[in-house]
């Protein structure tokens, strides 16, 4: 599997990009007194998962562009873990998970989650191991301001326990890509953009991911 | 004509049914006959340069969103599957020893065969190159009411069969009047047909090209009707589908 390319091909994801609700725990605590309730009944027992499919793919370089009514996108910064060939991570990176806010978690996330263009790439893998990456930090810049740091030691599930808990259902494939998940504010609600922003997502070691968004005409 | 996936005689070959066998079209050995029991059968669809989308539908028949107590969605209830999840024709599905609940989904699989994107519904089946058989597997134990079905119960390795045909359009009249059927050790537990689809296929398709890109490869499950039963290690699923196949399928202990 190629885990690099030159920089001239952006990198796209060779295989199925998974991501996971609900791995961070301020946003878990936040659910809390709701995961009880109807229509949940009871707190998730096992990772929480979605499909990212391959009409969001938008490599480094590309816009996003908000259409088909959707005015305004929750910001997604997550790592992605990147299998290789012998089915263990061999790479990560940053990505730009969009979504259509949406409050109910009740129904597979499609109409939300699997729009085009709504995956932002980054130009490159960077190689290495999950316990390279258990304490890192990912900045989220809105038009040059810091809206949102995201702490990779707040994850609910650790990427090691991730990795073992979905792989007792699906084997992840070589070249496939699991998303750790994204971080919401204090108040539950996730960093937004709109038409004429520039969203960048950073950390060190890694290629960021820019996108400027824009709008249908 | 009924396309075919197969690997015989060490490596993947292209095949069409021909008088109750496989005829090879393509390589060297391209006009060769096989038995339908000479060769391993791989899910009917050639690979896509990108994760091929394969959308499964829930509740889409009437009859079934009764049976699991549910009213009819009034938009499609869809979710998504990984492509690693899908096994061809006479394929083994692994049953996990402490489940109460398995059981087997006939549903009629849209094969696209154009990018689609903001398609009419009257457009739609320009869009479509043809039909197979899936069978969607689930496990009811591992339910949980967040993002439901949630993907242990419906992207499980071993869990999609499909196949055996990729059925071309053209071939297919009218996929909204096909009898579907599924027999467990010969015993029919699941009758229905196509024509009672909550949301035709034309309605998905305009459905989902408003919002997404369907690209060629992409799979659209469409749903099962009622009749659902458990399945134990040893039982033979069959999922038969008029016109395209019958899909077989054996489960097994995990």
């Amino acid at each position: 599997m190629q885990t690099t390319r030159t920089p001239h091909q952006p990198w796209q994801p060779q295989g199925t990009v998974y991501g996971t609700l609900l791995n961070f725990r301020r946003e878990w605590d936040l659910w809390i007194p709701r995961m009880t309730q109807d229509p949940h009944k009871a707190a998730p027992k096992e990772p929480v998962l979605y499909v990212k499919t391959a009409n969001t793919f938008s490599p480094a370089g590309q816009d996003l562009l908000l259409q088909d009514g959707v005015s305004e996108v929750d910001i997604g910064a997550t790592l992605g873990l990147v299998l290789g060939d012998d089915g263990q991570v061999a790479g990560a990176v940053l990505l730009n998970d969009w979504s259509v806010p949406h409050a109910s978690y009740y129904r597979p996330p499609v109409k939300f989650r699997c729009r085009d263009g709504f995956l932002a790439l980054p130009q490159q893998v960077t190689p290495g191991q999950v316990q390279d990456w258990a304490t890192m930090q990912i900045a989220v810049r809105r038009n040059g301001d810091l809206v949102q740091t995201v702490d990779l030691r707040e994850l609910m599930r650790a990427m090691p326990e991730l990795l073992a808990d979905v792989g007792e259902f699906m084997t992840l494939q070589p070249g496939d890509v699991l998303m750790v998940g994204t971080d919401c504010l204090a108040d539950g609600t996730r960093p937004r953009a709109k038409a004429g922003d520039r969203v960048e997502i950073s950390a060190p070691g890694f290629a960021s991911v820019v996108t400027m968004v824009g709008g249908a005409a | 004509m009924k396309h075919a996936r197969i690997a015989w005689s060490g490596a993947i070959q292209q095949a069409v049914e021909s008088d109750g066998q496989l005829l090879i079209t393509q390589g060297p050995h391209k006009g060769r006959r096989v038995g339908f029991d000479e060769v391993v059968w791989l899910p009917p669809l050639a690979p896509v340069p990108q994760a091929r989308t394969v959308i499964a539908l829930g509740l889409n028949y009437a009859d079934h969103a009764k049976e699991l107590a549910f009213k009819a969605p009034e938009e499609p209830l869809a979710f998504m599957k990984g492509e690693a999840s899908l096994i061809g024709h006479k394929a083994f599905t692994k049953r996990p020893a402490e489940v109460k609940y398995m059981h087997y989904e006939c549903e009629l699989a849209v094969v696209v065969g154009r990018t689609a994107r903001r398609v009419k519904k009257a457009d739609a089946y320009d869009f479509i190159a043809g039909y197979t058989v899936a069978n969607d597997y689930a496990i009811r134990d591992y339910l949980e009411n967040w993002y439901r079905p949630n993907l242990r119960v419906k992207n499980r390795d071993t869990c999609t069969p499909i196949g055996p045909w990729l059925v071309d359009a053209a071939d297919v009249p009218n996929p909204m009047a096909l009898k579907l059927q599924t027999t467990v050790n010969g015993k029919v537990t699941q009758s229905g047909s196509t024509a009672d689809m909550i949301f035709d296929v034309p309605t998905l398709i305009e459905y989902f090209s408003s919002f997404m890109t369907l690209n060629p490869g992409d799979l659209i499950l469409t749903g099962t009707p009622d009749g659902i039963v458990d399945c134990q290690p040893g039982d033979v699923i069959v999922t038969e589908i008029e016109g395209i196949g019958a899909l077989h399928n054996t489960i097994v202990a995990a």
